[in-house]
């Protein structure tokens, strides 16, 4: 019944593939998305370590050797600035996630997201003391 | 009413977004060193071992494993599709297989150890 009422209907023409080179504002979406790809495959290569861990010293210990190569710093390096890049816009949009209401007023997002900043830099420096890095 | 999976798919989500939102760069960091050749002490065998040996480690390593991929699974579903690849149904279920064969040998290994 739809298209019996439209005589000329509007197809808006969207490239399937490349629509998110278009305005910056959509590479960043599709920045923020991409991130996942690290993220799973890093969690891939926890998951392997756990295996080796599970398999005795030799093993893990070959794990380890075997991080020890320039792609696996390069990839590590990609990896990092994507999973900082993804806890940034996870923080940024807290605001409107988890609002805070006392009483009729709203708590100021940057509180709620600076917040998240203060709770990220606490953990993670606990995470590097506790392993030793320091 | 109908009954959706969304709630959960979306639970799971939003736990492993916030989860390696919050651990995932200090972890990628500690294997950087690791890459560098500067093992922190914790990433030792007998260290490592003693932790994912406590209740606790196995936890938390199973938290942070379990979540993360379901988390980016369903992230990498949407992902797909942006990027022109609209089986989706076929998509959900390789990524959400990975997700769950990923968790449930994350309990096997933590299990042995």
């Amino acid at each position: 019944m739809g298209e019996k009422m439209s005589r000329k209907p509007y197809v808006r023409e969207v490239p399937k593939y490349s629509w998110f080179f278009r305005r910056p504002r959509y590479m960043r979406y599709m920045a923020r998305e991409v991130t996942c790809i690290f993220i799973g495959a890093y969690t891939l290569l926890l998951l392997v370590g756990v295996m080796r861990l599970s398999q005795g010293q030799a093993e893990y210990e070959a794990f380890l050797a075997a991080l020890r190569s320039p792609v696996s710093v390069v990839f590590h390096l990609l990896a990092l600035g994507f999973s900082v890049y993804n806890t940034a816009t996870w923080f940024n949009v807290t605001p409107k996630a988890l609002p805070v209401q006392i009483g009729e007023e709203f708590l100021p997002g940057g509180v709620i997201t600076g917040a998240h900043y203060l709770g990220w830099a606490v953990l993670s420096l606990a995470v590097l003391l506790m392993a030793g890095v320091f | 009413m109908a009954k959706s999976n969304k709630p959960i798919i979306w639970g799971t989500f939003a736990a492993g977004g916030t989860l390696s939102a919050f651990v995932t760069p200090v972890l990628i960091l500690l294997t950087l060193l690791v890459a560098l050749g500067h093992t922190p002490e914790m990433l030792a065998y007998a260290r490592l071992h003693a932790f994912a040996a406590h209740w606790f480690g196995k936890l938390s390593l199973f938290a942070v494993i379990s979540l993360s991929l379901w988390g980016a699974a369903h992230r990498l579903r949407i992902t797909c599709y942006d990027f022109g690849i609209r089986a989706d149904t076929l998509v959900a279920t390789i990524v959400y297989l990975v997700a769950a064969f990923g968790s449930v040998a994350a309990i096997v290994y933590l299990s042995r150890i």
